[in-house]
């Protein structure tokens, strides 16, 4: 990922004359890394949105403007524009808060930021699971099939065990999921590190491996179809026992509140920055990711840090998928797990934030906001056609990942002059 | 008495973000002349002849022609005002034939559009016995050497009708037989009336085949001085701006106890192709030992054996007499083995790690640099700075990426984290490739250093010079194995024959 020179640098007054540019050059590039870092990033955003905001245009002959205002307030953003007073709505306080928080006040708005929290949850974790792959040199296109491997067994072990007391539940479910992440990611780790097959190949593969596992246990006959009364016809799994559910923490249970699995999301970006940056473990994972020859000349195991680093993305997919069991979705049919992408959206989320922790914490809250704005039952048909509504999330995605694959392409459009000077740089060099 | 110069650069003036790469620089060549333009690295050389052939465009200065003021906005107009260009890399295409590589894009056809292969290879067939290069048409350029493939490549300025050609670092790539093979074909040229610039930093070649030196420095022009009566040491002056020791100044050393032994070593590459085979050779504390040889002739795998980081199929290797054959990377740092990497770029450095990560990257599981796997990022800066300072690293500081540095600072900071470790053994692989004089200078002398310390260094190296003017002994390799050793006071020529298999039987 080396940048090439100084992009907004060719701006910069009274370039020093002579030999002693060494500094400034290395200073420059160190500015352009940190600009490139925000800049990149935002312009793709822009452009996908103005590209997604043309199609509206022609498909439906509506203002683009009228429909990204409809989707901003069906992801529930809008919340954190209703600033008031507001009771707390627990029993025995009066203190009050700048925003609606108790959503029984009929707050649309707490509502809708609730539904895009829990996908932030997994978003985040199925995000830093291609991130972390990305900073060990590796592309995991495998996020679904982890994020899957989490979910059954989540759902395996939440709806088994009886009498087990529910914290011990909970973390024992949260733990099988993750470590099952981590495994099925951990084989293709292994397979790169030993036969050398190309970690994108398997992955994909093991994607299906995951679909198809889950949709013979769960399915029709399957060893793990809910034995509910006159539910042999229905391909769905048991219902996670309550004991072991996740404690909502905002809004009501009943209306899929927001679980406390959002602070594992938080505390996963937390534990991503520290082992990248504070740890020889992460030292060794990034060296690999940016030179596995000279980590190899260092005296780094390239082979052993290509299998933990595909371990620890699956335990970070793993937990995604445990966390949606028991945060929301309590059960598995094999419907969901045909049409659940959440782990595809992972990819974009990652490369959207540059696989840093900051990065994927923005990039996930914009997805999840897409996501949960244009699901249908947030938009007036008015406004909105709401065919076309998941169809656009799907597409600024695409662009998204389009563009952020093509940082050359977003700098052409902003700045055919400074592009050609990069490129003499770059020829230079 | 002039001729009128068949090229003229007047007050080229190309800037680049951050750096005036060249600085109004004038520079003319008559006809019939090898005109050497001499420089350190980004002294501006490559870009003045980039410029030249239409590859940048500047922003001030006129280019003349014959006379002429002449636009170049691309290498086609360059082309067509008579100007060819060899590259330091050949663009030739290893699968095609000479013939075909060279009329490549002006191809001779039958109907219009079927290649006329026959009257393809007459012509360079023409051409090549014209100026006696001694070139098969037919052979495919995979096949033949690399003296030939740039011979090729001069036929292929010479097909398009150039009669200035811009040769870039012509020499770095050649065995010193090979060079002079190419001064005499250059001698040839220049007789039938070719005028030639010849880029180079070497100081003993420039002296050789020149006519006229044109001196930059830093983006600028410092002189332009016939090469009769220049001395390689005021022309070191000139293209450093400072006195320069040419002379690596060492004493006699005092050699110990060998620390790095190797005995009877095999080792087949990736390919299975047998690259070491039966090399055996000790060195001792205190004394340099360089090895000589053609690329390709079994340094890469020695030294990737030595250091852990390829397996051997027989044979022993000591460190400070402790085994470490076929023991991992990590093991034979651990016993004491330091290795400055042949390629810094690729090896040995992550360019995109900070310095003060560079320099860990042997100890950063290691007190003080981490403990228990928690890593203190305080630690490696406050350890890089002394570092840098110690080693004069200049252009950046812990916190910058390795990339952002010349080479030679680069080169520096792999110095400062090899020798840190205090290592017994020392292996140089070419520590100064692609390193300007100046750097050349700072390495050469801190490996005398460092041989008074009592390591036991090996110097491998492509550069002749360097083996010459650095070893205590010299060892010649060819085919993987010692084919001779010799005192530092040996001839070029008589090394070159060594380098080359000739003188197998006497040194055995």
């Amino acid at each position: 990922m080396t940048e090439t020179p100084p992009e907004g640098g060719g701006k910069v007054e009274n370039p020093r004359q002579g030999g002693d540019y060494a500094p400034s050059v290395a200073a420059r590039v160190a500015v352009w890394h940190k600009a490139g870092g925000i800049a990149v990033p935002l312009l793709t955003t822009i452009l996908a949105f103005f590209i997604g905001g043309l199609v509206v245009l022609a498909t439906t002959g509506k203002n683009p403007l009228t429909t990204y205002k409809a989707i901003f307030e069906g992801s529930g953003l809008n919340w954190f524009l209703e600033v008031g007073s507001y009771e707390i709505g627990i029993p025995w306080t009066e203190s009050r808060v700048w925003f609606p928080w108790d959503t029984s006040f009929n707050s649309f708005a707490a509502l809708n930021l609730q539904q895009t929290l829990i996908v932030y949850v997994s978003l985040v974790l199925t995000g830093l699971a291609v991130a972390f792959a990305f900073r060990c040199g590796m592309f995991n296109i495998g996020g679904q099939g982890q994020y899957l491997a989490g979910a059954i067994m989540a759902v395996w072990i939440g709806s088994e065990l009886p009498g087990l007391p529910g914290f011990l539940h909970i973390l024992v479910a949260i733990v099988a999921g993750a470590l099952s992440g981590a495994i099925f990611a951990g084989i293709a780790g292994f397979l790169k590190a030993t036969v050398g097959a190309h970690e994108v190949i398997s992955t994909i593969m093991l994607n299906y491996v995951a679909l198809w596992v889950g949709v013979f246990l769960f399915g029709l006959g399957g060893p793990l179809q809910n034995d509910n009364e006159g539910g042999e016809s229905v391909p769905v799994s048991n219902d996670v026992l309550e004991e072991s559910k996740l404690n909502v923490f905002w809004g009501d249970p009943l209306l899929q509140g927001l679980h406390v699995g959002f602070f594992v999301a938080l505390a996963a970006l937390v534990v991503y920055w520290i082992t990248l940056n504070r740890t020889t473990l992460g030292y060794e994972v990034r060296a690999v990711g940016f030179n596995p020859e000279a980590a190899r000349y260092g005296g780094i195991s390239v082979a052993r840090n290509y299998v933990l680093a595909m371990a620890i993305s699956g335990t970070f997919a793993g937990l995604a998928g445990t966390l949606d069991i028991l945060g929301w979705q309590f059960r598995l049919n094999t419907n969901d797990i045909f049409i659940n992408s959440i782990g595809f959206v992972g990819i974009a989320v990652a490369l959207l934030g540059r696989n840093t922790a900051i990065g994927v914490a923005l990039s996930a809250l914009l997805f999840a906001a897409l996501l949960v704005g244009t699901s249908t039952r947030n938009l007036d048909p008015e406004i909105f056609r709401p065919e076309l509504a998941s169809n656009l999330t799907t597409l600024i995605q695409g662009l998204v990942v389009l563009f952020v694959g093509a940082d050359v392409l977003i700098l052409y459009l902003f700045g055919i002059r400074r592009r050609a000077r990069q490129r003499q740089a770059r020829t230079q060099a | 008495m002039d001729e009128p110069p068949v090229l003229e650069l007047r007050g080229i003036t190309k800037r680049f973000p951050g750096i005036v790469a060249n600085d109004g620089v004038s520079f003319d060549l008559r006809p019939g002349e090898v005109h050497a333009l001499l420089g350190e690295n980004g002294a501006g050389k490559s870009t003045l002849m980039n410029v030249l052939y239409g590859l940048y465009t500047p922003e001030e200065g006129e280019i003349r022609i014959k006379g002429t003021p002449t636009r170049m906005s691309s290498p086609r107009d360059a082309i067509d005002a008579g100007i060819g260009m060899v590259h330091q890399h050949f663009m030739l295409i290893p699968v095609m034939t000479v013939a075909e590589n060279i009329v490549l894009a002006n191809e001779p056809t039958r109907e219009r559009v079927l290649l006329d292969y026959d009257a393809a290879a007459q012509r360079v067939r023409d051409l090549s016995d014209a100026f006696k290069f001694r070139i098969d048409p037919n052979a495919r350029v995979e096949d033949i050497t690399v003296g030939q493939q740039q011979r090729v490549e001069i036929l292929k300025a010479l097909y398009r009708n150039a009669d200035i050609l811009i040769l870039d670092e012509p020499t770095a790539v050649l065995t010193p037989q090979e060079a002079q093979e190419l001064f005499e074909i250059l001698g040839t040229l220049t007789r039938e009336g070719m005028s030639i610039i010849f880029i180079s930093h070497k100081l003993n070649e420039v002296t050789e085949i020149a006519d006229r030196i044109t001196v930059l420095r830093r983006g600028k022009k410092i002189e332009t001085l016939p090469a009769a009566g220049a001395t390689e040491e005021s022309l070191a002056r000139l293209m450093v701006g400072r006195e320069v020791l040419l002379r690596v100044e060492k004493g006699a050393s005092t050699p110990t106890e060998p620390l790095l032994q190797i005995q009877d070593l095999h080792v087949t590459d990736d390919r299975g192709i047998e690259k070491v085979r039966g090399l055996s050779l000790d060195v001792r504390g205190g004394e340099i030992v360089g090895i000589a040889g053609v690329d390709g002739n079994g340094q890469t795998e020695l030294i990737d054996a030595i250091a852990g980081l390829m397996g051997s199929d027989s044979g022993r290797v000591l460190v400070a007499g402790e085994d470490v054959t076929n023991e991992s990377a990590k093991d034979c740092l651990d016993t004491g083995l330091g290795h400055i990497p042949e390629d810094r770029q690729r090896r040995g450095l992550v360019l995109d790690f900070s310095l003060a990560e560079n320099l860990a990257l042997h100890d950063y599981d290691s007190q003080p640099a981490s403990r228990l796997g928690w890593l203190f990022p305080k630690r490696l800066v406050a350890r890089a700075q002394g570092l840098l300072k110690q080693f004069d690293v200049r252009g950046g500081g812990p916190q910058t990426h390795a990339g952002g540095l010349s080479g030679g600072n680069q080169q520096k900071v792999v110095l400062a984290r090899e020798i840190d470790r205090n290592p017994k053994v020392l292996i140089a692989a070419q520590p100064t490739r692609g390193l300007d004089v100046g750097a050349i200078e700072f390495v050469h002398r801190r490996l005398v250093e460092e041989r008074d310390e009592g390591r036991a260094i090996l110097l491998v190296s492509l550069e002749l010079d360097e083996i010459l003017s650095l070893s205590d002994r010299i060892l010649v390799i060819y085919e993987g194995q010692i084919v001779g050793e010799f005192a530092p006071g040996v001839s070029e020529e008589e090394l070159g024959v060594a380098m080359t298999g000739g003188g197998r039987k006497e040194a055995a």
